[in-house]
């Protein structure tokens, strides 16, 4: 963690609540990342994970703190860091090539109608929509759409993309085929990714990094997961690697229980140096190896429990 | 099915139209002999008194004198015999003035009123004030500062259009998707290209909406405004026939005024779907 590509610096996030109070989303959170890095943030609704990325894209602004990417403060949005949004965003009376040429257009100002139009139809061609260019956004599928967007995103060649729980409205098979091009695009280009989900296995296939945040108000950054699947991991076969279940029942024990207890049992945080956990390495105790207790598991009315 | 449905419309608008026509025809047709009067004093009286000839015209009068304008529409015989075509000519360049000059302001205004909630707090309370009053109100205010009667009419013409181009304008900016907003922020485009690529689009059905009612609202206001400065136009035309007691004129002049009515709401509909997106 010599590099720190992106540094978010004690960030803070409040709304004036009613009668004069301050409801407070998050405080005092840092959070770092290297180039070429793919980070992951899982947590509950209303722990402040879209603000974070609102903040990071320049869309929305801190309260408190700052956020420093490739050495420098950001200040409003920037062409360095693209966004894909949930509900695809695409402009409805552009068609394909309409929407990504504008992306395109808006980067290089100077650049002619030929010289934009051949450099969109590359990102078309990337993720798979050649033949497509001329159809509007309400001609496609909800996967044809997020591709689009996905499209439009790398066109711009920002220096990282931000995504905010990008394929949570696509059906599961949709949403596997576009994890695969996102994580072979992210590989490919070295991009530096940042994505909210909300989905354990997604952020298992395609994280680096997996932050975990608790409940808000008053959120914090708990733990930093860190992968121990192989870079070169596969869709299919992901679940047999033999750290696979313990990083997946570490990451649902978070989220089940620990993501509301964890403020009153780790009285001392520190939000400054946020736990890396290591799952796997010898000498670090993990929450899920502890006690697997077999009362929790599930009765479903009708079946007798195993 | 769809054409099927489509024969059997037109199927019932015909009859409607020919039981329409039949009964104004037998309403209005001649009884007859009524009285028996010498000649000379039956030609003072008129087909009324002597044949039970209704007063009000039948279709085949009005279509007589329909064809009789459309063989000549632009005559002009001095002040209060101009042919139909010049009078509509007339109505036709009020209203496009006024409406144009509506759009000019009305469109701009509504763009900084919708993009900024300052101004559109600051301007509500004036213009939920003004958009009520009935536009022929200003009438006397226009011909007292403007001393022109003509350009009074298109003043007012004005007056009533912008209010629903204003108020859609602020309505469809206001409105546009924060999404697409954020699109244009992430990729830094500038303000004014961010109106014309992003805003202006979204927003389009909404203003055209606008337009459309206007254009509508313009079109009745002409007729009344034309009766009270008089001096050309449909709707004098109206009030000069009624002095005339040309009941086949008014009559004329009314399918006319529906006529253009229905052709300016439609030009304005084509507009409105070409600009128009599905999502």
């Amino acid at each position: 963690m010599s590099d720190k590509f992106i540094s978010i610096e004690a960030i803070a996030k409040r709304y004036p609540g009613a009668d004069g109070a301050t409801t407070t989303v998050f405080e005092n959170l840092w959070l770092s990342m290297a180039r070429g890095e793919f980070a992951c943030v899982i947590g509950h609704s209303g722990c402040g994970k879209t603000t974070v990325l609102n903040i990071l894209a320049g869309l929305d602004v801190p309260s408190e703190g700052a956020v420093i990417v490739d050495g420098q403060a950001i200040s409003g949005t920037s062409l360095d860091r693209a966004v894909i949004f949930q509900s695809h965003a695409l402009l409805p009376w552009r068609t394909v090539l309409g929407n990504v040429a504008y992306a395109v257009s808006s980067k290089w100002r100077s650049w002619d109608r030929a010289k934009v139009k051949a450099h969109a139809q590359t990102f078309i061609d990337l993720v798979g929509l050649t033949g497509s260019e001329h159809k509007r956004p309400s001609e496609l599928s909800g996967g044809m759409k997020q591709r689009v967007g996905i499209a439009r995103a790398l066109s711009i060649t920002p220096k990282m993309m931000l995504m905010d729980e990008p394929f949570s409205a696509l059906d599961a098979l949709t949403r596997g085929t576009l994890q695969d091009e996102v994580r072979r695009i992210c590989l490919e280009t070295g991009q530096t990714a940042f994505m909210i989900t909300h989905d354990v296995d997604e952020a298992i296939y395609l994280a680096d990094k997996i932050f975990l945040m608790t409940n808000g108000p008053g959120a914090v950054l708990a733990e930093v997961v860190e992968n121990p699947l192989p870079r070169d991991r596969g869709r299919t076969d992901l679940h047999r690697h033999p750290l696979y279940y313990a990083l997946r029942n570490h990451i649902i024990d978070f989220l089940v229980t620990r993501s509301k207890t964890f403020a009153a049992e780790t009285p001392g945080h520190d939000p400054r140096n946020v736990p890396l956990v290591q799952i796997g390495k010898p000498g670090l105790t993990i929450a899920s190896d502890a006690k697997p207790e077999p009362s929790r598991e599930t009765s479903w009315p009708g079946q007798a429990r195993a | 099915m769809t054409s099927s449905l489509r024969l059997r419309a037109a199927l019932v608008s015909i009859s409607l139209l020919v039981a329409f026509l039949g009964v104004w025809h037998l309403a209005t047709r001649s009884t007859g002999t009524t009285t028996t009067m010498s000649p000379e004093y039956a030609k003072l009286m008129g087909l009324t008194a002597t044949q039970g000839k209704s007063a009000m015209p039948g279709p085949l009068d009005v279509g007589a004198k329909l064809w009789e304008h459309l063989k000549r529409p632009f005559y002009d015989n001095g002040p209060n015999d101009k042919g139909l075509g010049i009078q509509l000519a007339y109505s036709i360049a009020r209203v496009g003035t006024g409406y144009l000059l509506a759009v000019l302001v009305a469109i701009p205004l509504g763009f900084l009123i919708g993009m900024s909630p300052l101004l559109s707090k600051a301007l509500d309370p004036f213009i939920q004030v003004l958009k009520p009053i009935s536009p022929l109100a200003w009438m006397p205010l226009a011909l007292y500062t403007i001393k022109d009667s003509s350009i009074s009419a298109i003043f007012v013409i004005f007056i009533c259009s912008i209010w629903p181009m204003l108020l859609n304008t602020v309505f469809g900016v206001a409105g546009v998707r924060k999404e697409w907003i954020h699109v244009a922020r992430t990729l830094e485009v500038g303000t004014v290209r961010r109106a014309f690529t992003v805003i202006l689009p979204a927003a389009a059905p909404t203003i055209l909406t606008g337009m459309r009612i206007s254009i509508g609202i313009a079109w009745l206001v002409i007729v009344a405004a034309e009766m009270l400065v008089g001096g050309t136009g449909i709707g004098y035309f109206v009030w000069n026939e009624w002095n005339n007691l040309s009941i086949t004129n008014v009559i004329i002049a009314i399918l006319l005024i529906g006529i253009i009515g229905m052709l300016l709401d439609q030009i304005l509909a084509r507009f409105t779907r070409m600009v128009t997106f599905p999502e």
